[in-house]
Order: structure tokens, then sequence, then C-alpha cells
């Protein structure tokens, strides 16, 4: 919300600098996010180095010495130019003339002297001011120049050379009590608060509502306006009756009248303030409930009395509120016929719906330059379904930002009130004596209890109970104190107090903001500390990142936002009859961001593929759920995986050795054994898979007691096809994070380090092509017992020399014994027991 | 008698041509040869020894002394010399196997973690010294427990604060905080006390830009007991601040709004950057804001079976990416989850 600082001050005594009233007001919740400054001098120097601002501070100041009040008191025809003007100017120290080309100074062209001088804001030579030519706010220096052979060096200025507003169609006319050669920022230099009003302080949405906090933290008198209906004004009685169908929704409604309205602008200093206040100004009328709403909180709505008097056929209008009804529609202010929802609730006459109660008036019954007797409406609307209304109609207005927070009922009759004062005031009029007043629903203003002991509880300090209802005094609670409770009437402008636990901590709330959240000590828990579970998957989750980070892996974090077809591409090769399910948005950003992923591993190999070509060598791992939707449960199963993902070359190129071999299935087979090594996870059995995304003859499945922990392998060539890759392979993985959880040894045994020597053994076996590598060491390992403690695969050879079909596997063997050294003849003993096993199990010979 | 006198000047004679030919080996080769010359078998010094049986046997026991003497020191001065050559070779030798030491290192392969996860657990393990273990909640929930049990109703005000995805199920959307995560742990721990850390990722439905993300990690904690105050609340954030931080490192509490908490708060540090002396990274203010956070609220601990006359405790956010941007000046919080390896590399 803006808060000028000048309409501020109309209710509370400000002695504090701007920098400091911002920090008071944000130290208790009401942050200033800016001040734009309109006309005051800026507290910081213009130093150019960087330096420490508390605050956001911009705008123009307006120099004392070269912006004044001037007073114009005769406008003559230029003799050259028909668009311009010649001024006759007092600016309190001399006489003299100055052009301008504002049109609305034309109506006083040539009329001769002035009966009533224009006072205007003046800028002479040398005042720095915004350009009123350029678009946006460029500071230009005001220099002497010759328009259309007339010397000009001063000027008399729009609201958009001061920085006021983005008007420059005419000059600014000052009101007629303006005091000529006074320094216009003397006069109304202001600054303008940006206060962000957060949703519990809704109360706060006005003036006073912030001239009410500055009061109560500064210790400041609060002057509240004063309104009263005139004694001897005509009676409202008769003129118009209100029927609420719905207390709940509509929990009270107020009408004042005023005859004799003339319609006028505003005068400029009202003007001035909407403007600063963020309101466009329209006319004395509809300014003054603009104008009453931003001061008190209380959004009024001004009608047509004539209007509804003739939708009545010439008895007096009936004002009913009620829900929508089906299919209704409703032609607002701003002309868009409105289709609208069971929930918005309508102002309504006789003859049908008149305004969309707290959000916007209708075409029909607005204020009009013929408008002359005004029916006022002061209301409190259930902010539920004005919430529901302004975002349905997408309607957002400053009555509807109030309304959807709720405004206190006891603010129906004052805004009323303040507002007929304000009418009268600023367009003239006669304002009835008295109100009508429909209030069935009164509000609770509950009371609620806070005692010493819970202030110490939940903000950790020592108040009595006296200063804990001084504090609350100071917001305007009625506080009695009984022992060590303080029992707090809540003041009839707030709402957003409770009663019971909810109260307590609505009061804590409070007592502390009054009391400073600076002042609050910062202390440890002194509670008992709770007892400590281990939580086994985050520590292998843990283990596993750590792991693939030592073993060179990256790792990398993707959006767990997909589409569908990004990840056919790795899976495509599925029959089509198997369509997986999705967690599916209902309101996606972007169709590429639809769906919650169910491969982490296609997540990888878009990130693999965007980077292929910034890198020789990229080895890529990401661990996160998967979201697989459950047969007839709302939530997912999110299920944590592990993908890995490497292309290029084995090694990172050096400068002697620029070219190694491509990263292929045995690289990351040697990954995922280190993997499992780190988890401690014996026995894993490496067996051929047909998961269609793999080549089928280069992956593997890993099993560990016939629990499968996941595959890896080379890329299909069909499914790498479908990515952008250079490389000839990729290889992938991707890993059950709960499976190799379980798999993973929390406890495992050391052996003793040895401390006979081993005796070391080079075997070459022969056996067919078809055996695989795991086969022919579980049998040279069954066969060496447990003296065997090392096999080593070295090499393979495949040649002539052995035979078509066959292969020769090397195996450097170590035998040792933890208690004595190995005779050869125990070795020897060894050795033709693996070459009998090996020949059983794999039909093995050796090479000799 | 004249023979054996002059027996003993030729043995001073030679020790010193010894010594004056050694002076000048400069090799392997040269010490062998000077070796054989000067003590080998038929060496001047060895011929004096088998020429001691003609001398008097008055004077032999002098000059044979002589000769031994003059073999010592010509042994001893083989040996240092011996030592200076082999230095000098080596010496050499090591000149010629000069490397170009600005030569690039053959570097192994190195992994990182994402600096996302490497700020999370920072972050996380700074907690657990303080005593708050890991809890981890789902990130698909439901709007009960994202929203209603946390005090936000359907169309209450607050619920502007978060924009939130929903799925095709009804009543089911991505989670916009960590702080359902709170009421799962209430139930599964109540009516014990508690003091987790609930970390993960949590979706907005928001435009991304520079300082916007769709998708984010967040940290909560909470903290639930009989005598917890908001004094403990701001020494938790404070103790987080000053281990992340640095010791010197100052918080300051404001209030603030958050349905879930009351009193709520956002705290802010001094920027660690400038010293809060101002800077582009705290946009001249001096502070940064790291938590939001507050006392739980009476209905969010009811709805987590904790009675509010009873208990009472905390819960605070903070925003990992949103402290690594800040930790590493980072201009784009879009490049966690884009990956791009130029990025990821440098943490």
């Amino acid at each position: 919300m803006k808060v000028p600082l000048s309409w501020l001050k109309e209710y509370v005594d400000i002695d504090l600098s701007l920098i400091e009233l911002a920090d008071v007001l944000t130290m208790a919740g009401l942050e200033v996010e800016d001040v734009l400054l309109v006309g005051l001098p800026n507290p910081y120097e213009q130093t150019g180095a960087p330096q420490r601002r508390e605050v956001s501070i911009h705008g123009l100041s307006w120099d004392p010495e070269k912006i004044v009040v001037a007073q114009i008191d005769e406008v003559m025809p230029h003799p050259n130019a028909d668009r311009l003007v010649l001024c006759r100017l007092n600016d309190g120290t001399s006489e003299l003339v100055v052009l301008t080309g504002a049109p609305n100074l034309f109506e006083y062209k040539g009329i001769g002297l002035l009966a009533k001088p224009l006072k205007v804001a003046y800028a002479r030579e040398g005042a720095r001011l915004y350009d009123g030519h350029q678009p946006g706010q460029v500071l230009t220096t005001l220099k002497r120049t010759k328009i259309r052979g007339v010397d000009s060096f001063s000027m008399v200025c729009s609201e958009k050379e001061l920085g006021i507003s983005e008007e420059h169609e005419g000059i600014i006319i000052l009101d007629d009590d303006a005091p000529t050669g006074r320094p216009l920022v003397e006069y109304m230099g202001d600054a303008v608060l940006e206060v962000n009003i957060l949703p519990n302080m809704s109360r706060n949405a006005s003036m006073m509502g912030i001239a009410r906090e500055v009061a109560a933290l500064t210790r400041k008198p609060l002057r509240k306006p004063q309104a009263n209906l005139p004694a001897n004004g005509p009676s409202i009685a008769g003129k118009a009756r209100i029927q609420i169908t719905d207390p709940q929704l509509n929990a009270r409604f107020v009408l004042g009248m005023l005859d004799g309205a003339e319609q006028r602008p505003s005068p400029y200093r009202v003007q001035l303030r909407l403007r600063l206040a963020g309101m466009r100004p329209i006319n004395a009328v509809v300014d003054a409930t603009n104008y009453v709403m931003l001061e008190i909180g209380q959004p009024l709505h001004a009608f047509d009395y004539d209007v509804l008097v003739k939708r009545a056929s010439g008895q007096a209008p009936t004002i009913i509120t009620r829900a929508a009804h089906p299919g209704e529609k409703l032609t607002t202010l701003d002309g868009v016929e409105r289709k609208l929802d069971d929930f918005t609730v309508l102002v309504c006459d006789t003859a049908g719906a008149l305004s969309l109660a707290g959000v916007m008036g209708g075409q029909e019954s607005e204020i009009t330059p013929a408008t002359r007797n005004i029916l006022l409406e002061g209301a409190t609307w259930n902010f539920v379904n004005t919430r529901r209304t302004t975002s349905s109609q997408k309607l957002s207005s400053e009555a509807g930002y109030r309304f959807s927070r709720g405004v206190h009922p006891a603010l129906s009759s004052e805004g009323v009130k303040l507002c007929l004062q304000r009418m009268a005031e600023w367009s003239g009029g006669v304002i009835y004596s008295d109100l009508v007043d429909e209030y069935p629903l009164p509000a609770a203003d509950p009371e609620a209890e806070i005692s010493t002991g819970d202030v110490k509880r939940l903000l950790g300090i020592e108040l009595t109970a006296a200063e804990i209802a001084a504090l609350l005094s100071r917001l305007e609670f009625a506080c009695r104190v009984e022992g060590n409770s303080v029992f707090a009437k809540t003041p009839p402008h707030r709402q957003d107090i409770g009663t019971g636990v909810i109260g307590r901590a609505d009061l804590a709330e409070e007592v502390a903001r009054i009391y400073g959240y600076d002042r609050i000590p910062a202390t440890y828990m002194a509670e008992e500390l709770p007892e400590a579970r281990i939580r086994r998957p985050i520590q292998v989750e843990k283990l596993v990142r750590q792991s693939l980070a030592r073993l060179g892996l990256q790792e990398v974090i993707n959006y767990r936002l997909t589409a569908p077809e990004r990840e056919a591409r790795l899976t495509a090769a599925q029959p089509e009859a198997v369509q997986p399910a999705y967690i599916t948005l209902k309101n996606p950003l972007s169709p590429e961001r639809s769906v919650m992923r169910r491969s982490l591993l296609a997540a990888v190999l878009d990130t693999l593929e965007k980077n292929a070509r910034l890198r020789d060598r990229l080895a890529l791992f990401e661990v996160g759920p998967v979201f697989l939707p459950l047969e007839g449960q709302a939530l997912p199963d999110e299920a944590p995986r592990l993908a890995m993902a490497m292309t290029g070359q084995r090694r990172t190129p050096a400068w002697d050795s620029p070219d190694s071999a491509q990263l292929d299935f045995y690289d990351l087979k040697g990954v995922v054994e280190g993997l499992l090594e780190s988890l401690h996870v014996g026995n894993a059995q490496y067996s051929p898979t047909d998961n269609p995304a793999f080549h089928p003859g280069k992956s593997a499945q890993v099993t560990v007691n016939g629990s499968v922990l996941g595959v890896f392998g080379e890329l299909h060539p069909q499914a790498k096809a479908r990515y952008d890759f250079l490389a000839p392979a990729v290889v992938a993985a991707e890993f059950d994070l709960a499976a190799l959880v379980d798999a993973s040894a929390n406890r495992y045994e050391i052996l003793p380090v040895p401390v006979f020597p081993p005796v070391l053994e080079d075997l070459a076996l022969i056996v067919d092509e078809s055996v695989l590598a795991a086969d022919v060491e579980a049998a040279i390992r069954q066969g060496g017992g447990k003296l065997l403690t090392g096999v080593r695969l070295f090499d393979i050879f495949r040649g002539d020399q052995i035979g078509a079909g066959k292969k020769s596997l090397a195996y450097a063997l170590s035998y040792q014994a933890a208690d004595h050294t190995l005779s050869p003849g125990e070795a020897n003993q060894i050795r033709l027991r693996i070459l009998r096993r090996v020949e059983q199990l794999v039909g093995a010979q050796l090479r000799s | 008698m004249g023979e054996d006198e002059n027996i003993l000047e030729e043995l001073d004679d030679i020790q010193k041509n010894g010594l004056e030919a050694l002076a000048s080996v400069q090799d392997e080769a040269g010490l062998q040869a000077w070796r054989t010359a000067h003590l080998g078998r038929s060496a001047p010094v060895m011929l004096a020894f088998t020429r001691l049986g003609q001398i008097s046997k008055e004077m032999r026991p002098m000059v044979g002394q002589k000769a031994n003497q003059v073999k010592l020191a010509l042994e001893a001065a083989l040996k240092t010399r011996a030592e200076a050559v082999k230095t000098a070779s080596l010496r050499q030798k090591l000149d010629t196997e000069r490397l170009d030491v600005t030569l690039p290192g053959r570097r192994p392969t190195m992994g990182r973690l994402h600096p996302a996860a490497q700020a999370l657990s920072e972050i996380i393990h700074i907690f657990e010294e303080m005593g708050f273990q890991e809890y981890r909640s789902p990130e698909v929930e439901t709007d009960e427990l994202n929203f209603e049990l946390l005090n936000i109703p359907a169309y209450h005000p607050a619920r502007d604060m978060w924009d939130t995805f929903h799925t095709t199920v009804p009543g089911t959307i991505l989670r916009t905080h960590t702080s359902p995560g709170q009421i799962r742990a209430m139930r599964e721990m109540c009516p014990k006390p508690i003091r987790v850390i609930l970390p993960g990722m949590v979706y907005r439905y928001e435009q991304t830009n520079a300082s916007h993300e769709m998708q984010f990690n967040q940290v909560e904690l909470l903290a639930v007991g009989k005598n917890i105050t908001l004094g403990d609340l701001k020494g938790t954030i404070e103790g987080f601040a000053q281990r992340m931080f640095g010791e010197a490192v100052r918080v300051r509490m404001r209030p603030s709004y958050f349905p879930f908490t009351e009193p709520s708060a956002d705290i802010v540090m001094e920027c660690f950057v400038c010293g809060s002396k101002g800077c582009p990274v705290c946009k001249y203010s001096g502070w940064l804001e790291i938590a939001g956070c507050g006392m739980l609220h009476p209905v969010v601990l009811r709805n987590g079976g904790y009675d509010p006359a009873v208990y009472s405790g905390f819960a605070a956010g903070l925003g990992p990416e949103r402290i690594a941007l800040l930790k590493y000046q980072v201009d784009d919080i879009r490049n966690f989850w884009q990956n791009d390896i130029r990025f990821l590399e440098q943490f």
C-alpha cells in the first residue's frame, strides 16, 4: 500500500526521520519496501560510492530555492504561436512573463487580469526536474532558451515534471490558498511509503491503520477523524429500505444520503493525495468514497439516488443483498458483462442487480455528470465470497482487496458518515441527519487471555501482567488484569484475534511485536533431546552419492517434471499396449513439464545429451525419486532411484595422450563394482537382461540373493538413435535405491592382515568362447577353497594356437594360510584341485 | 744411510705426485686409472713396501710407518675425490633431465556433488550437530496436508502466498513447501519431543526467471516440546548462521506472517559479502533474508496431536539454493537444474 507521509501525519505526530520511520514500521511487520520522494530531500547523500541504505529511497527532491508556489495574474496570447500562451506571473519576488503550452490555461487566454489569480508550481532557471516530453523519468536541468522568439528560462510545471504522476496534459493548478512565493517542497513536498501489508494485517490497509501502528510503536496519541451527521438535516426515513437475505454473507449494511451534489473536481490537495496513494481522481463525489476508503479502510459505494427511484417506478428504493442466481449477469461499470457464480454476492434493488457486492459497481446506477442526489452504501461482506468473486471474475480493485481480507463492521457507519462529510465539503450538498442501518450479525470482538507464564513459555521473556496489559493497550485492546492473567478485549477495528489457545497465540504475537522482536534474547533450547533415530535409507543414499563422486562421476539434479514423450525416447521399444500411468499436472506451465517423471535414467540421458558436445568425457549420475501412481490411492509411490550415464573417452585427454579408448560396458561395470564394494554389498550376480532400453548383448542385470538391484549396459542402438550423441556408445545404468539399501551391509567383518607370505601362481585356462568369466572364476574359487586368497583375471587370449571357438583366460592366483607358510607340496595340491574343478565345471584345460 | 734417507724423501714425492694427479681426475675412468697408477700393485708406494728389506734395521720401522701413512693418505684422497666425481656426474646427468614443470598435469577423473546438494548437505550437517535429525516426506501431497491441516483453509487470503501445481487427481497437488512434513512428523512421533529437519524439493506454479524457479529445495526445521520459545527459535537460527557464514554474523528477527505459525518472523542476517556496509548482493540494505519462521500455530500443533496448552514449538524454512546463490554469487537460479557441466564443474 502506498502511504503518503503528509497524510499519515494528519493522524499521528511523527518526529522520526524517514529512515527511522521505515525501520520502525518494518520491525513491526509492516515492511517498507520502498520510499518515493515527491519533493522532500533525500536523506542519503549522493556520494557515488556503494553505501548501506536500510531503505530503498528514490524520486525527485524539489530545490526550495528554485521551485516555488507562484501566481498567474494574466494569460496572454503568444504573438507567433497559437498553441502557446504567455503568463504574467508573480513568484513572490518579482513579476515576469513565462511561456507555456499547457492547454488548461487556454480558457483564461486574453480575458485580461484574472479576478482570482491561478496558483501554480513554478520552476526557476537551473531547477532539476523530469523532462515532460520524454517517456519515463529523465532528469533534466532547466536552461535558458528561446522559443518562437521569446526568451524562456523558467516554467510552470506539470505533475510529470515534478515526479507526482505521469500526467503531462496540463500544468498543475493548485488550490487558491497556496501561498505565493513559498518553496513548493514546504507547501506540498511529500514522500510515499510503499508498505507491504501481510495477509493477517489487512486492518492496516488504510492511513488510519498505519497511523494506529505508528502511534502504538512510538507512544504518540492517535487523532481519529471525527464524523457527525448534521442535527438539522432532512431525515432518511422512508427514502430507502435495506433487506439482507443472508447475514453470513452481509453482516451489516448502512445507507446515508446527500442531496444536491455538484459534479466538479476535488480540491487539488485531495487529487494529489489520491494520486500519491495510487488512485486516479475522478470527481469530488467518487473521490470522496475513495478517499475515505484509503483513510479508514472502509470501501464505500455511491449510487445515483434518482436512478434507483426510477428503477423502483417512482417508489423509495429497497436495497436487497443476496447471492447471485444461476446464470445471472451484470454489466459492471468497466463496461464488461459478467456471468455470475452462485457464490457471488450482489447488491440489488427490486428491479435487479446493481453491483458486485464489495468488488465493483454496476454501470446503470453509477455516478454520472447528471447525478445530484447520492445514496451512499457502507457495508460488510463475507471475505471468502468476495475473494472467490475477485478471483473468478479476475477483477482486482481496491475495494475487493480489502473486502476479500475482511473489514470490521464497525467501520460501515463510520465510513458513511465521514464520506458524506467529505462529499459535502468538496462537492456541496445537504447531508441527511440519519442513516438506514441494518446490522443483523454484530461483530463478536472477542476477549482473549494471556498470562505471564504464556509469555515466558512462548516468547522466552519475563513480563508482568501490568506490562503485558500496557503493551496491548497501546494497540487499543481493553485490558483487565486478574492475577497473572491479562484479559484483552479486541478493539472494534480488527478481526484477527481468536479465542482460547488461538487467541493466546494471537495476543502473544502482538505482545512480541510491540515489545520488539529485536529485544527478544537469542537462546538455545533447554528441552529434553528427542531419542536418536537411525534412518538407514538416508545414510545409504549419502554414501551412494559420495562413492559415485569419488569414482569420478558428476552429480546432476534435474526437474522432476517432464513430458511422456521425453521419457519415450528411452523406452519406446516397449509394446504399445503398456502405456505407463503418470502423475499428471492439471495446470502445467508448459507441455515440456506436464507429468512427474517415471524414469530417472531418461532425465540423466537428457542432461548427458545437452552436455555431450562440451566435454570429451562425461560421466553423470543422479539420485532421486520417480513417481509411480498406485491404483486407487491419491499419492504415488515415490521410489528412490539411482541413474548413471557415461560417454566419450575413457580418460580425460592430456597433452601427451590426446586420445584414449571409448568408455564401454566394462568401464561402467567397474563403477558398479566400486559402488557395491563401498556399500559392502556381497554376492552380486551379473546376468544378461532383456531390458528394451539396452543393447541385448552388452547389458547386465545385477542381483543379490535373488532380488534385482538394477540394470546397466550400453544403450540399445535404437534408443541411442533417438538422442543426439556423436560418440559410438553410451553406457547407462538405473538402480533401485531401496534394493541397494537392503543389500548393503551395515556391519561387515575385517580379515586380519596376513603374517605369512603367499604363494603366487599364474594359470591360463582354455575354455569354450561361450563360457562366462564369472563361471570360470566361481569354479576356481570352489577348487581353491579357503587357501585361495586372490583371483585376478589379467589376460584374455584368442588365436590359432588354442583353436577356433576357444579363449584362454589367464589368472593370477595367490594361495595363503593364516597360520603358516605354505609348502611347495601344499601349493601343488591346491593347484591340482583347481584344475580338476575347472575341468569338471566349465570344461577348462590348462594352457601349456 | 743415504739410501735410507732418500727413500723418505721419495715417499714424500710419491704422496705429492699422487695427490697432484688426483686433483685433475674428472670421471670414473680417470679414478680407475689413477687407482691403478697410484695404489695398484706396481704403484710407487706399493713398491716402497717391497724395498723395506733393503732398509737398515734402525730405519725400517720409520720408513714402513711413513709408507703406510702415504698409502692411507692416497686412499683417503681417492675416497673424497671419488665422491666429488660421483656428485658432479649425477648433477650433470640430472641437468639433462629437466621437465617443463609448467606443462599441465594428468588429471584423474574427478566427480563432484551437485552444488544444490552440497549446500543442502552443509545445512543439514550444521543442524544435525545442533541435534536435529533428518526426516523425509512425500513431494506429491494431499491438499489436506499441504494446506488444510496447516491452518490454510480453502479461499484463505494466505493461499495467495503459494501458487500451486494441481494434479489430475482431485485433492492431490505437488507440495508447495516442506511444511506438510511437520504434520507427518508430529503424527508419527506424538507425544514425544521432536527436533527434526525436513529437506526436500518443493514446487511452485510460477514462471521461471533469474530469481524464481518452479522447483526448488527447502529445508524446514521443526522443534516441539514443553518449553520452546521464540527466543530459542532466534538462537537456533543465529547458531546456524554463525556456523554457516562465520562467528561474527548477527541476525535480526522481524515480524512476518505464515498461517501455520504465530508469532511469525523473518530472520535477516548481516550481509557476509560486505559486512553489512552495503553491496549489490544485499541490494545495499546490509541485510540478507535467510529464514521464514515462527512458533507453531495452536491449530497446527493440535492437528499434529499435541495439546497447544501444554506443548509449544517452532518451525523455520530455509532455501539452500538461495543460500548457495548468495554464497557463490550465482546470478541466475535456473543454473541449478539446467546442469550445464560448465556450471557444475566450478563447485
